[in-house]
């Protein structure tokens, strides 16, 4: 029954009147949060659905940024080919990266990703010339939305929105998009292929997968999608930074997707709800954010570790076991 | 070419840093080869012990061996930590995920270094060179501090004596035995707890004194956590996880790479190192001198 309601097109509804309800600072927020629902979900195309714990997804963000930012900054491309360009680039990274890492198991698959993410790191941090170097890309363009401005004019609720308005709509539809994407990909038989590699890759390639194929798919698909992710991010945030593919971001990333819940497709959005809110909230009180992340880690490791989808998965369950027996 | 005396300061600098390195990475492989834990709150613990060294300084005041009694101090009081943390929090995690393992050693890195920077705020704390080691040496035409080369003489000392331990004492058999079945060690009547625990403890020593040993050579500041985990991971990753020579090599690689790295490719030593640890994963994942997982 609940399993029914379209909670995905509910929320994308909800979030778009987010500016017209709450303040500046509610888009603000509200962009963060679709920004890392997507790159959150990219993750959990490898960790919950394949099984596969990377511990250097962050390059690939970083990757994403780099190229949308170089492209609209330096070279002036427009959005519309800036954008997939950071797709297809951090994915081509991906290709070239995963075609060594899943040669690897476990530890040295988290170990290998870390590298190349620092590689990426390093390149991004010292390549002045391209990158900035340690000082980053600030000033990052935000799209033209001069022609929305001229035909919207027109029809109410179309126009007369700020630009970091109009970003927020481009960006949640953009993010709506992915997730539908990566929605059908988990939901294809490609999909099911990856969640059986994750229960026993031996015996999926029994049954004659390849399963090393497979798994670079996904990685090429997960690389992918957050750079597209990490594209939306730089315009977002106003500029590229370094730190962007280094790999406290990873693991940033990583703690949201199992707070959420790697068990369920929305529960990485959930997790990046969830920490944004917290850390915006926290952040005004305190700077021992770090302090509150591990405790909050701590205990969630030790209560729930299915994450919070989990938690409210099986609490739901049971209230609805007791009403039927009612 | 360069000048063989700043070739050999050089060569002498990298070695100074990989000694460094190999205290605080040889903890690392201990936790791994043993327990299987990548342990990311390796580096906080090294940051507390030079924390630590600073404060027990501060309170034991001038004087001949204060230093190294405050060293020995902060190393053995970030052993307790660690050996607590291990009893309270950590057991409780061996047998499931590796994420989860390795989630708990993040999230205690993040909370143990915010307790360090509320303690300690974020000011940079210095320590002066312990008396004795305050001149400095010279060797074909370089000049090298005495401290240094305390250091560089201090790892090897420290790798022979681990050696011996594990190889020639009752406690460094049920140690590599540990290593290599948990279980039939436990049923040969061996208390596996107690020795997790202690192998914890013994592998946060080292990370606390590698803290403390630093400290006079580099200011304590926040952060310092975060760079040398990374900087361990290389070395532990290019020696082989679990090997002791190979991170005394691994070490040994590093800071060679870095310090002629910086020489002859200013900008890019930082980028050789993480493509060295890429190279030695995809041709051999377990390292140089490691041995296959089974």
């Amino acid at each position: 029954m609940i399993a029914r309601v379209p909670w995905g097109l509910l929320v994308f509804v909800a979030a778009l009147f987010v500016p017209a309800v709450g303040s500046r600072y509610h888009t603000f927020v509200a962009g963060d949060v679709v920004i890392w629902a997507l790159f959150a979900t990219s993750l959990n195309l490898l960790v919950g659905y394949t099984g596969l714990v990377s511990f250097g997804h962050a390059a690939y963000f970083g990757v994403g940024a780099y190229a949308t930012g170089i492209l609209m900054k330096k070279l002036g491309a427009p959005f519309l080919l800036a954008w997939p360009a950071a797709g297809a680039l951090a994915g081509a990274c991906a290709l070239v990266f995963g075609f060594f890492c899943v040669r690897l198991t476990r530890i040295y698959f988290a170990m290998l990703t870390l590298a190349f993410a620092q590689i990426v790191w390093a390149i991004c941090f010292k390549w002045n010339e391209v990158t900035g170097g340690e000082q980053g890309m600030p000033e990052i363009p935000y799209p033209d939305f001069g022609w929305v401005e001229r035909w919207g004019a027109r029809v109410p609720l179309l126009g007369g929105w700020r630009t970091s308005e109009y970003y927020y709509f481009v960006t949640l539809v953009l993010v709506a998009a992915s997730l539908f994407a990566l929605h059908r990909i988990v939901g294809s038989p490609f999909g099911r292929i990856l969640t059986s590699i994750r229960e026993n890759a031996e015996r999926a390639e029994f049954i004659g997968v390849n399963v090393r194929r497979y798994e670079l798919a996904a990685f090429v698909l997960a690389g992918a999608f957050a750079g597209l992710a990490g594209g939306l991010f730089g315009i977002f945030n106003r500029g590229v930074f370094p730190d962007f593919a280094y790999w406290t971001k990873s693991s940033e990333v990583l703690i949201m997707t199992l707070l959420g819940g790697m068990g369920s497709f929305y529960g990485p959005s959930i997790g990046a709800l969830v920490l944004i809110l917290l850390n915006q909230q926290i952040v005004s009180y305190t700077e021992y954010w770090p302090l509150v992340l591990g405790t909050v880690l701590v205990v969630l490791l030790f209560g729930f570790p299915g994450g919070i989808a989990g938690a409210v998965g099986a609490l739901a369950g049971r209230l609805f076991r007791r009403l039927r027996s009612a | 070419m360069p000048d063989p005396s700043f070739v050999f300061a050089q060569s002498l600098s990298g070695l100074t840093a990989a000694m460094f390195l190999f205290l605080i990475a040889s903890g690392l492989s201990l936790i791994f080869g043993v327990l299987r834990v990548l342990n990311f709150a390796h580096g906080t613990f090294y940051m507390l012990g030079a924390y630590l060294a600073y404060q027990l300084i501060v309170w034991l005041g001038p004087g001949p061996g204060m230093f190294w009694l405050a060293a020995l101090g902060a190393a053995v009081t970030v052993a307790l930590l660690g050996g607590l943390i291990e009893r309270v929090l950590f057991r409780r995690l061996y047998g499931k995920e590796e994420l989860y393992q390795l989630l708990f050693t993040y999230a205690l890195a993040l909370i143990l270094s915010d307790v360090a920077k509320l303690l300690w705020g974020t000011q940079q704390k210095s320590v002066s060179r312990p008396p004795g080691l305050t001149g400095s040496f010279a060797f074909f035409g370089a000049t090298i501090p005495a401290y240094n080369l305390f250091i560089v003489l201090l790892g090897p000392a420290i790798a022979l004596a681990f050696w011996f331990v594990l190889q020639r004492t009752r406690a460094g058999r049920f140690i590599r035995a540990a290593a290599l079945d948990r279980e039939t060690l436990g049923a040969l009547g061996v208390n596996v707890d107690a020795l997790y625990t202690w192998v914890f403890m013994l592998a946060s020593f080292l990370g606390g004194l590698g803290g403390a040993l630093i400290s006079p050579m580099r200011a304590t500041v926040p952060g310092m956590d975060t760079e040398v985990i990374v900087e361990a991971f290389v070395v532990v990753v290019i020696g082989g996880l679990g090997s002791f020579w190979g991170t005394l090599l691994g070490a040994v690689i590093y800071g060679q790479v870095l310090s002629f790295g910086i020489l002859f490719f200013p900008r890019f030593s930082i980028f050789a190192v993480f493509a060295l640890m890429a190279a030695v994963l995809i041709v051999r994942p377990w390292g140089l001198l490691g041995r296959p997982l089974r």
